[in-house]
């Protein structure tokens, strides 16, 4: 149901999207500083950090939403520092939003198919009738299923209530067929039940793909992913796998410390 | 997948929000009253509105559907008028070619303006389409064809498709007519495409639609060109058929004014800013008998109706019926 995407040159283990010297300065205050990442595919990294750290401002400059102030980004090889940001989309790089990004006055099937017109050409045709987009139900219905949202199909996404306006914009980024998912706290807000069941689709659509994500909730991250970059105050403190990064006296004050109490 | 078939398909925007088959039934008696109507109300006075009409709904086309407000639509629709006027008056062209000539016109200005506006957000958007068709007004007044506060008059109606004689007031109104139509269909059919679709997504999550791939800017200025072409389009029919071109339609009040009916019928409804043309210019010809300024009447309208009915007429309309049919 969720295949993996197809024409990947990378094998597995590669770096497929890697920074170097990332900077991200706003009127002098550097938000993101000096920071370098390598993303290897077909692997879940997770890029932690207290509120304020960076990660949606590097998860912004890695994915072309903003421009970076110095620094290099790789993707499949090719620096795409010149690349607009949808195109670098097109490229396979697809990044999710914090605040949850839904089409709230479209129907739930319409949200998806929006996703599935560009891949299948059926953007651009203004002279066809709106019943041309029924080719891409069957695809769109698949999709909906998978994030259990195939009986809210005829609901405005705007009447979804948070937990699965985050599994619509799921559904609607899978659409794409992407190589890098880059997802930006993709669990904030939910129940325990949702967040169990969004881990497993991660999990579930990470096969043959590689996925970047932030998220704050540490049993999450310590059970779905491989590699744990932790970023505070713009730059990387520490990085490896949850039992390494967990163990580092730095994080563990910078982060951790305060996180621990409260699970 | 047995739930993907079974599901039916919404269109976007169907005229009014109401079922489909009152829709046709309501859009077949339209048609019939608009084939009539010249029976009843002066010809003259019916081209005006479908003139006016056509220009709200190509404004609409952008700031209901796109959620652009251009505040330089004067140019297109005043612009086409002028190259219209000359093309027929003075080079002799036929009726049709000078509406194409006309409508070609606003379709490359609407693609240099829209470039160079379409980068902006909100009201930097409508600050530059306003400084733009400023510009634009300020080339036809010193330009010597457009013979400034004369305007070009007498330009010479002929026959369009070389049968129909537009000096006549049935003919002409009927062309008229045709040419609305045309445009409102056009319109129609933009807006429930899969193009218009995609309109509907950028206006609703622009970042969204980015991260999906899609390059926004182009998809605007697509649907900018096509709202100017159609302003043209308006503008070239008024100018045949009030065998005129004058500076009034390329100032930046007639831009206001096409807002004004926008927003009175109601933004983003198809049948809104035809509803509101033919308002507004219903009452600045009624009230031009009377001793009281039309603006000022009209304005005071404007406002009383902006209270009452915040979506615009059809807008509050077609809001009602649905949250009756919801209930
Ligand atoms: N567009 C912006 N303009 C100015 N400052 C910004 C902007 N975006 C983010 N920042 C600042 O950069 C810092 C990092 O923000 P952000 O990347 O959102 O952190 P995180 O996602 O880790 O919570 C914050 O101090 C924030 O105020
Ligand atoms: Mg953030």
């Amino acid at each position: 149901m969720l295949s993996s995407p197809t024409g990947s040159a990378e094998r597995t283990g590669d770096v497929i999207l890697a920074a170097e010297g990332l900077t991200k300065e706003f009127r002098g205050f550097a938000a993101v500083r000096d920071v370098n990442l390598k993303v290897h595919a077909g692997s879940i990294h997770a890029l932690i950090g207290p509120n304020g750290a960076g990660k949606t401002t590097v998860f912004n400059l890695l994915t072309r939403f903003m421009p970076a102030t110095r620094g290099r980004i790789l993707y499949r090889g090719q620096d795409i520092g010149r690349t607009g940001p949808a195109k670098v989309a097109r490229q396979g790089l697809v990044r999710s939003f914090q605040i949850s990004a839904v089409f709230p006055h479209l129907t739930v099937l319409d949200n998806v198919r929006v996703a599935l017109q560009r891949p299948r050409h059926l953007a651009t045709q203004w002279w066809r009738p709106l019943s041309t987009l029924r080719s891409l139900d069957d695809r769109a219905m698949e999709l909906l299923t998978a994030v259990q949202l195939a009986d809210k199909a005829d609901l405005t996404a705007g009447e979804l209530s948070y937990g699965r306006k985050r599994a619509l914009e799921l559904a609607t980024t899978l659409a794409l067929d992407p190589q890098v998912l880059l997802l930006d706290e993709p669990m904030a807000g939910m129940g325990h039940e949702d967040i169990h069941h969004v881990a497993d689709l991660i999990r579930q659509v990470a096969k043959g793909r590689t996925v970047l994500m932030v998220e704050h909730n540490l049993n999450v991250v310590s059970q779905l992913c491989d590699t744990i970059t932790v970023l505070a105050r713009g730059e990387i403190l520490a990085e490896g796998t949850y039992t390494q990064v967990s163990a580092d006296p730095q994080v563990r004050e910078a982060y951790m410390g305060s996180e621990d109490d409260d699970d | 997948m047995s739930i993907a078939t079974s599901t039916p398909l919404k269109t976007a925007n169907d005229a009014l929000g109401i079922g489909h088959l009152v829709g046709r039934a309501l859009i077949v008696l339209a048609l019939l009253a608009l084939i009539a109507a010249p029976l009843a109300v002066y010809p003259v006075f019916l081209i005006k509105i479908l003139c006016f009409a056509l220009f709200a709904a190509a404004f609409n086309l952008l700031v209901g559907y796109v959620g652009l407000l251009s505040f330089g639509h004067a140019a297109f629709f005043g612009g086409a008028a002028y190259i219209t006027a000359h093309t027929v008056k003075e080079w002799g062209f036929t009726p049709e070619l000078g509406i194409l000539a006309g409508v070609a016109f606003a379709a490359t200005l609407g693609l240099v303006m829209g470039f160079l506006a379409i980068r902006r957000q909100g009201i930097y958007f409508a600050m530059v389409t306003l400084a733009l068709s400023q510009m634009v007004y300020f080339v036809f007044l010193q330009a010597p064809f457009t013979h400034s506060e004369d305007g070009i008059q007498s330009v010479p109606q002929g026959l369009l498709f070389g049968i129909i004689d537009l000096s006549k007031p049935l003919p002409l109104y009927y062309t008229v007519l045709g040419a609305f139509l045309l445009g409102m269909v056009l319109i129609w059919r933009v807006v429930n495409s899969p193009f218009g679709n995609i309109l509907a997504a950028i206006r609703e999550n622009e970042p969204r639609a980015i991260s999906l791939g899609y390059e926004v800017n182009r998809y605007k200025l697509a649907a900018f060109v096509i709202s100017a072409a159609l302003a043209g389009l308006a503008g070239a029919v008024k100018a045949i058929a009030f065998q005129l071109a004058s500076l009034v339609d390329v100032t930046w009040q007639m831009s206001g004014e096409v807002i004004l009916m926008t927003l009175l019928g109601g933004i983003g409804t198809l049948l809104g800013p035809v509803v509101g043309a033919a308002l507004v210019t219903a009452m600045e010809h009624y009230f031009a008998a009377t001793s009281i300024p039309a603006p000022v009447l009209i304005g005071g309208c404007f406002v009383a109706c902006v209270m009452l009915f915040r979506r615009g007429i059809v807008g509050e309309i077609r809001h009602r019926l649905k949250a009756r049919s919801s209930r």
